[in-house]
């Protein structure tokens, strides 16, 4: 078979360069190849990793969510500001993945019911998400909470004196989960099917209209579990933050083998995507003298270099 | 009005297309005279106009002109994203031009503006040599373009840096007058005119609107359809350069992190009130520059009304989601249909 | 026999337009029936009632005796009604299995037994005789297995009736032999099949009774084997077998065969890989040449090569005596060519832009960006063109969007014209539009003939073809079986170079 045609070839060309991205600058940076750094490495990456799961159903289903990042601010300033007010932690959890469900969802029946392209809809989301965070609060609010330092503190031993976050766990339980719904579920196959061609699923008689809006509203949520990840890493929330994470969430994605057109992908390739963006970031703090800005230059060179890839694979596929 | 903005043969509904944003800007216009006394005040003070009407234009200037470029790119049924990044860059360069290397502005302009429109038009290349979605294309170097202003911008010592310079040509850029008008104000005049001349005067534009409206049409007509498009990205990225220059010039400092942020949707927001459809073809420049000045007045209006400036962005969004439903054939269908119930309730 | 599907009185408007008026249709289980009729005669229309896609504004469907109103392909499909389209409505980028049993597919709690999907979608493929790898993405396969899936995909429902849109369109012979048989054995099985298709061949090799609809209206049923294919056609087409001109076939006369000079354009071996040609043949100044063949013999293809859009890969264009290359549609405006594309809305017509403008942009494209059209000279060149083509529209001014399908196809007649070209092709340019504009058309040819241009002229009506034409080339399988000059052309003649080998 021809390797241009083979399924697996972008999550496996992502694989070989985490490999050699890896092992190349293990050689040269001492700790670099470690269980403490690949634990950091999912630890810090969980947000991102969360919130790409939900943009890899989007964007399998032929779709893009701009809104992401200021989902995961919102929550996080929503969860700060109403726990600082004294409602239990496991009630504002709740109510914030309510809120970025039901956020995905409407912007879904905007796409689906009135026929905006997605782009416009999901980008006016993330100014209002955005926007609304900074009226909950301008000021970044800290978290004292017990379960809070609790959570901080839990983690899967892995070796002497590393633990595996929880948050880390998240991102893999999330991963893990992800793949099976992509793979295993009705819905899961609907969405590679709304991406492959919606005249043929509608034809089909897929229930298309759902699958669109449920998607949109998988993404919010993802967004906002994110959002309660990310107070839990960094102990507080902030209107400010996870500016332009849609796009690396996007990155992530396509890196990891996603069509930017739909219909084909992997869940699994998302978080080899987010490990090799991460592990750019990695690797250019270690080499300390390099400037961080390298690192969206980098991520954005990968891109263009995986979509470049697609359309060559596109174009040797039979139509 | 000194240029004809659309192809004089459609007079009629070039006007209809004004007509709404028009009426939307005049109703604010209206709605600020009322609850302020000074709103329609200008004056004349040390030979400059001043007034909150001058003000508007003034800190309209740079959605203006970037609605000026976007307005071709979504003639052609695309969308260019990279605006914000592009004016960080161009703001970035000039910055360390005249605050490093004590250039002149005739080295600054044309760098910035040649760098700015050589990242369009690789934009460009990428939606029409390489086919890829415009909304992709234009991502690629909305990711890419922050990090090379800081880059720019960035030394050992402190690798996001805020450059400041003093350079008063550069500043009269963004803060100059000219006869008591902003210069601002005069460069928006001068790149709308500009782009008339080039688009309506020559056949650029019909070839922008027949591109935009069946590419594949175009193309078995034998029009240079990749050529059109390219350009219409070059063009778009000069015109976010521009706003870079003003940006900059205005604050007498370039922020790499700050220049430009947000500032896509404000244009996309001006091109799509002032009646120019997301999906391509037909466009209306002087309906974009009316577009834009809606949003100035619209965020004029929330700030005098104690708005805090970070909150902005909700109504911003509402306002504008409000009006792609009312761009939305089903949204329309769903309110004529509820118009005629009314009617007969009447009865 | 007892009628599975009936459908009775179907009326479906579209704003004020009539597309089915009053349409009953009987189809019986156990029988292949076949729905015939021009182009907007009303097939799709009806086959989209029948699927849920339309609901008819008055009528009623029953099935199995029982009256039915299916909302929506879903619906349709299950009440018992499942249908394959014309082209294959499938997703290519998922499995053969998936393609089979999507929306079906057998599971455990919320999970999806893949096992379970494999062995279902094998055993309906092994029914239909087709042994394949059904793991492998369905974009890999060709169009008959892909037509194979989509057919195993409506057994799996346990369709009563079964509809197939012009299944056979983009299939080679054995194919269709193949789909044929298959289509006897689920006949022979007891469903009742409603068949589509444009070859009157496979009408009469297959289906057992006839229903024919004209212009949105109910003309007949018949039983095939009663009707003489003279009669079907008669029925089809409304009246006697003469031309819309008012001339009989018999009557056509042929220019003689163009015998000296420098042809115009000259084709050695103009081919592209796996789409068209090997094409040879010379086009005289004030000519007109037909490709003719049947659908899928490679005639759009060939008319694509030549105008640049596919280029050729292999073969030699001479122009006027000189050797030229045309690897762009530009390049062949540039050297005088001129393509009037099947698909005048996708391809064509330039919707939201004025008629005025749809007109002037291939004059304005040649000049260049820069030598802009004065609105005098454009506005002269509208009205010159509205007024000689007679085009029905408000003005100048009007979208050429909202003009009607024979007023469009003169708009873009219009645009070359304006030109001026040495050689214009027409891929079916008097498709889907009505008698009247069909005629003026051919009259303009003939004219444009008379005055020097030359012409390759596409139909599918053959007809069409023998009537105006001088010479004409038979395609078949995408290949140059013969060319026909002047006194060699008719029907018969085409008739058997298209069947000799099929």
């Amino acid at each position: 078979m021809n390797l241009l045609r083979h399924r697996w070839l972008l999550p496996m060309a992502t694989a070989v360069i985490l490999t050699a991205l890896w092992l190349g600058a293990g050689m040269r940076y001492d700790n670099l190849l470690s269980v403490r750094v690949f634990s950091n490495l999912l630890g810090n990456n969980a947000v991102i990793g969360v919130a790409a799961v939900g943009m890899t159903f989007v964007l399998l289903a032929g779709g893009i969510d701009l809104s992401v990042g200021a989902v995961v601010a919102f929550t996080s300033i929503f969860i700060a500001s109403q726990m600082r007010g004294g409602m239990g932690a496991s009630a504002v959890m709740a109510a914030a993945l309510a809120i970025g469900t039901v956020f995905g969802a409407l912007q879904g029946l905007m796409i689906q019911g009135y026929r905006l392209p997605a782009f416009l809809v999901t980008l006016g989301g993330m100014f209002l998400m955005r926007g609304l965070a900074f009226m909950v609060s301008e000021e970044s609010i800290a978290i004292t909470s017990p379960l809070y330092s609790a959570l901080q503190e839990r983690g899967i031993p892995l070796a002497a004196g590393v633990q595996l976050p929880l948050t880390a766990v998240l991102f893999l339980g999330v991963i893990a989960l992800g793949a099976l719904v992509a793979h295993g579920t009705r819905f899961g196959r609907n969405v590679y099917a709304l991406g492959g061609s919606e005249p043929s699923a509608l034809l089909m008689g897929l229930p298309v209209a759902r699958v669109r809006v449920a998607v949109y509203a998988l993404s919010g949520f993802c967004a906002a579990l994110a959002g309660a990840a990310l107070t839990v890493q960094s102990g507080a929330g902030n209107a400010t933050n996870s500016q332009g994470l849609e796009l690396e969430a996007i990155s992530a994605a396509v890196i990891g083998g996603t069509l930017l057109s739909g219909g084909r992908g992997y869940i699994v390739g998302t978080l080899l995507g987010v490990l090799v963006a991460g592990l750019i970031r990695t690797v250019i703090n270690f080499a300390g003298n390099v400037p961080a800005a390298w690192q969206s230059i980098a991520v954005g060179g990968l891109l263009l270099a995986f979509i470049l890839l697609q359309k060559l694979i596109a174009r040797r596929a039979p139509v | 009005m000194a240029f004809p903005t659309s192809s004089p043969s459609s007079v009629p509904g070039a006007l209809k297309t004004l007509l709404w944003p028009l009426a939307a800007l005049l109703l604010l216009l209206a709605f600020n005279a009322v609850t302020s006394d000074f709103f329609l005040h200008v004056e004349m003070r040390d030979g400059r106009l001043y007034g909150t009407l001058i003000d508007i234009l003034n800190q309209g200037a740079k959605v203006m002109i970037l609605a000026v470029g976007m307005t071709l790119v979504i003639a052609t049924g695309g969308v260019d994203l990279s605006v914000g990044s592009v004016m960080a860059i161009a703001g970035a360069l000039a910055a360390v031009l005249a605050a490093d290397a004590h250039a002149g502005l005739w080295l600054i302009l044309p760098a910035c503006l040649g760098l700015a429109a050589v990242l369009g038009s690789v934009n460009g290349w990428l939606v029409s040599g390489l086919k890829l979605q415009p909304i992709i294309a234009t991502l690629i170097l909305m990711v890419t373009g922050r990090g090379a202003a800081k880059l720019l911008t960035g030394n050992d010592i402190s690798p996001v840096r805020t450059i400041t310079f003093d350079f008063p040509p550069l500043r009269f850029l963004g803060s100059g007058h000219v006869l008591g008008v902003p210069f601002s104000i005069v460069l928006v005049a001068l790149i709308f005119g500009l782009t008339v001349l080039i688009f309506r005067r020559t056949a650029l534009g019909l070839f922008l609107e027949a591109t935009g409206n069946n590419e594949t049409a175009a193309r078995f007509a034998g029009l240079p359809a990749a050529r059109v498009k390219v350009l219409a990205y070059a063009w778009c990225g000069l015109c976010a350069g521009l706003a870079g220059l003003v940006e900059t010039g205005n604050l007498g400092a370039c922020d790499p992190e700050q220049t430009g942020q947000m500032m896509e949707l404000d244009a996309i927001f001006a091109v799509v009130a002032g009646g120019t459809v997301l999906t391509g073809g037909r466009f209306s420049l002087a309906g974009s520059i009316l577009g834009a000045l809606l949003i100035q007045t619209l965020t004029h209006t929330l700030l005098a009304h104690q708005v805090r400036p970070t909150v902005m962005p909700v109504y911003k969004a509402v306002v504008i989601l409000a009006l792609c439903l009312l761009h939305s054939p089903k949204f329309r269908a769903q309110l004529a249909r509820l118009r005629p119930r009314r009617a007969a309730a009447g009865i | 026999m007892t009628p599975v599907l009936q459908l009775n009185g179907i009326v479906k408007r579209f704003g004020g337009f009539a597309a089915l008026r009053g349409v009953d249709l009987e189809v019986r289980a156990g029988e292949i029936h076949a729905l015939m009729g021009e182009n907007g005669a009303g097939k799709s229309t009806l086959i989209k009632v029948m699927t849920g896609v339309h609901a008819p504004d008055e009528g009623t469907i029953r099935l199995g005796g029982l009256g039915i109103s299916p909302q929506s392909p879903r619906e349709a499909e299950a009440a018992g009604i499942s249908t394959v389209y014309q082209e294959v409505n499938l997703l290519p980028n998922l499995s053969v299995a998936e393609n089979i049993l999507l929306g079906r597919q057998p599971m455990l709690g919320p999970f999806i037994r893949h096992g379970e999907v494999k062995r279902r979608a094998r055993a309906a493929l092994q029914r239909l005789g087709l042994d394949i790898d059904v793991t492998r993405t369905l974009g890999e396969f060709p169009v008959a297995v892909r037509q194979m899936a989509a057919i195993a995909r409506a057994l799996d429902v346990r369709a009563k009736v079964l509809i197939l849109d012009e299944p056979t369109s983009s299939l080679d012979a054995k194919e269709v032999d193949e789909l044929l048989t298959v289509m006897r054995g689920l006949r022979d099985g007891g469903m009742g099949i409603v068949f589509v298709s444009h070859f009157l061949d496979q009408i009469y090799s297959a289906t057992d009774r006839i229903t024919v609809l004209r212009d949105g209206g109910y003309i007949g049923t018949w039983d095939t084997a009663s009707l003489p294919r003279l009669d079907l056609i008669g029925q089809m087409l409304g009246k006697p077998v003469v031309t819309v001109t008012g001339e009989t076939v018999a009557e056509a006369h042929h220019s003689p065969p163009p015998a000296t000079g420098i042809p115009l354009l000259s084709l050695q071996n103009l081919a592209r890989e796996k789409s068209a040609g090997p094409l040879n043949f010379d086009i005289a100044p004030g000519s007109l040449t037909g490709l003719a063949g049947l659908l899928g013999s490679g005639r759009t293809e060939s008319a694509r090569m030549l105008f640049g859009i596919d280029p050729a890969t292999s073969g030699k264009i001479t122009l006027a005596g000189k050797p030229a290359r045309l690897r762009t549609p530009r390049e062949a405006v540039r050297h005088g060519l001129a393509f009037c594309s099947e698909d005048r809305k996708a391809e064509g017509l330039f919707p939201d832009l004025s008629v005025r403008e749809n007109i002037v942009l291939a004059l304005q494209a040649s000049r260049g960006a820069l030598r802009r059209i004065s609105r005098k000279e454009q506005d002269a060149l509208a009205e010159q063109f509205i007024a000689s083509l007679n085009i029905k529209t408000r003005g100048p001014e009007t979208p050429a969007g909202l003009l009607s399908g024979g007023n469009q196809q003169k708009v873009l007649l219009a645009r070359w014209l304006a030109l001026q070209p040495k050689l214009l092709i027409l891929d079916e340019p008097t498709r889907g539009i009505d008698i009247g504009a069909k005629g003026e058309i051919e009259t303009l040819l003939r004219s444009l003939r008379d005055k020097g241009l030359a012409v390759v002229f596409i139909s599918a009506e053959l007809e069409e073809v023998v009537r105006l034409c001088d010479q004409v080339v038979v395609l078949r399988d995408r290949h140059q079986e013969a060319v026909l000059q002047g006194p060699a052309i008719s029907m018969d003649a085409i008739l058997r170079v298209v069947a000799a080998a099929a």
